[in-house]
């Protein structure tokens, strides 16, 4: 009779309390997304395909996948290497590092642009001397991986520090008994073992590196063909007022964001599997 | 468990170098670099950059409107983690998985989305409209999208929580007598206020620094509209490079002053959870 303490609540209320949160979800996130693919579809499927192989939306694609293909990556060796570093030894100053690493996620994407251009833009403070080796960052490719690369630095070791942390050091510790070297442990010990807190680190962390606006925008120069991303090209073509367009370029993302959502559902059955 | 001690496992000087290069490169560097050009700043510049009438009245806007999205997330982030932790009914899983998408959808494509629906002849600006309800290219619209954006940060901090709550306590008060809103208040509440103002302040800091889902949905109009980010963009679009630096110095701590608030609620929320 007794059941939960969530159980022992009315019915009258429970239904109430679901209906609550059904509406303010409903209406805060389902409908948008819902709108991203009826204004999508608004012309007819054609329109649809004609809006995403559009040239430049194609080469918007591009740079996303090539931005996203060199941040990723990156985040994943330093990640993997800073929850390491911070799961495997004691030292001073490691809570202080945590603070620092996770410091991006506290720092607006518009600042987050702003320090690049301020740092290495044409008046910037290594400005002259890139410009004397003709090389460009701002308003270029290069600048806008390091937007990315800065705004998804903390999202692997995120992931991957809580679960190296909980898992110890047991079988790391017997492969050095049996006289594994460093690099043996770490590929065919701790990675395997860890396997889907990386995964996981690098669906959040990829699905930040495609999506970015801010940071992104402030470092492009939106040159169109050459330094938009997809985030970007759905900007262009809002305020071009091709509403279908923008929609239709939004909804790659948006499939991606699900695909996203999905992926990390599985992935959380698979971490808690184990355990529970 | 216990990490073991610096010298057992081998890497240690190589995991140290890769984790604090790449830091200093790609984090610390740039950061230094706005604190750099910020000194080069005269007082009485940066003074007049960071005390413009149209900076004062974006941050106003900026921290006003993060500030009720986050309390309207805190209300509705209770009830939505509350019937999460508690109840079994038809539509979790979807209730579950709208929660996180605001964390996957890229903020620009929210921005479009919210801001067709709301616009005059949009699905919801349709009805709002006529009743002079204005929320499209107004300081509401810009809390509709800092709601978004904010939304996962109190669920997801008070669900475990609510999830971990001692079930005997509750039931303990039930059966001394205590009525289920006395329980709500003096044994609930108080649980999970640590947890609730971690993700009031996640929430609050993620909403200030917003900008791909607001600049669509304000409207943009300076010392109306315009959001302190924005601010920075624009000067920056106008090369005012020294005006954008001071600006984004002025948010850039009062980010880090939000990030210590939330250092802070978390160890003391650790303290009561043991």
């Amino acid at each position: 009779m007794k059941g939960s303490p969530g159980t022992a609540d009315p019915i009258w209320l429970r239904v109430v309390l679901v209906a609550i949160a059904l509406a303010f979800l409903g209406l805060f996130v389902g409908l948008p997304l819902v709108t991203v693919f009826v204004e999508a579809f608004r012309n007819g499927a054609r329109a649809y395909l004609d809006a995403i192989t559009q040239p430049d939306t194609l080469s918007a694609v591009k740079l996303t996948l090539l931005t996203a293909g060199i941040a990723v990556p990156v985040d994943v060796v330093v990640g993997v290497a800073a929850a390491w570093l911070i799961s495997k030894y004691r030292f001073p100053g490691k809570s202080v590092l945590l603070t620092l690493i996770d410091l991006p996620f506290s720092v607006s994407p518009v600042i987050a642009g702003l320090v690049f251009v301020l740092l290495l833009g044409a008046r910037g403070v290594l400005g002259p001397w890139l410009e004397a080796h003709d090389l460009h960052v701002i308003f270029a490719p290069p600048g806008i991986v390091l937007a990315t690369v800065f705004i998804t630095f903390p999202f692997v070791t995120r992931e991957v520090l809580p679960i190296m942390q909980e898992l110890g050091s047991d079988e790391e510790e017997q492969a050095l008994t049996l006289g594994a070297r460093g690099w043996q442990i770490l590929l065919r010990v701790t990675v395997p073992k860890v396997r889907w807190g990386i995964l996981y680190g690098v669906i959040l962390c990829n699905a930040r590196a495609m999506g970015e606006f801010g940071a992104v925008s402030v470092v492009s120069g939106h040159i169109r063909g050459e330094t938009t991303t997809i985030p970007l090209e759905v900007e262009i073509l809002y305020n071009e007022y091709n509403l279908s367009g923008a929609f239709a370029v939004a909804s790659i993302l948006t499939i991606l964001a699900l695909v996203t959502l999905v992926a990390k559902k599985l992935i959380e059955l698979r971490i808690r599997a184990p355990t529970r | 468990m216990a990490a073991s001690r610096r010298g057992s496992l081998p890497g240690f000087g190589l995991s140290l170098g890769v984790t604090l290069t790449s830091l200093t490169l790609v984090v610390l560097v740039p950061l230094a670099a706005l604190a750099f050009k910020s000194a080069s700043l005269s007082g009485a510049d940066f003074a007049k950059a960071v005390l413009s009438p149209r900076a004062l009245a974006a941050y106003r806007l900026s921290f006003g409107a993060a500030f009720v999205a986050a309390s309207v997330n805190v209300v509705f982030g209770l009830v939505v983690a509350w019937v999460l932790a508690r109840y079994r009914f038809p539509g979790r899983a979807l209730v579950d998985a709208l929660v996180d998408l605001p964390f996957a959808l890229p903020t620009a494509v929210a921005g479009v989305a919210l801001t067709t629906l709301y616009a005059e002849g949009g699905v919801l600006g349709r009805h709002l409209e006529p009743h002079g309800i204005k929320v499209a290219f107004a300081p509401a619209g810009i809390v509709v999208a800092m709601i978004f954006v904010g939304l996962p940060f109190v669920v997801r901090t008070v669900e475990p929580v609510l999830l971990d709550l001692d079930a005997h306590m509750e039931e303990a008060a039930a059966t001394l007598g205590a009525s289920r809103l006395y329980t709500l208040r003096h044994v609930i509440l108080p649980a999970v206020a640590p947890a609730a103002s971690t993700g009031f302040a996640l929430a609050l800091a993620r909403a200030v620094g917003e900008y791909g889902s607001v600049v669509f949905i304000s409207g943009n109009m300076p010392g109306k509209t315009e959001i302190a980010p924005l601010l920075i963009v624009t000067k920056l679009e106008q090369f005012d490079v020294p005006g954008a630096t001071a600006i984004a110095l002025v948010m850039l701590l009062a980010s880090f002053a939000l990030l210590f608030v939330v250092n802070a609620l978390q160890t003391s929320t650790r303290r009561t959870a043991r």
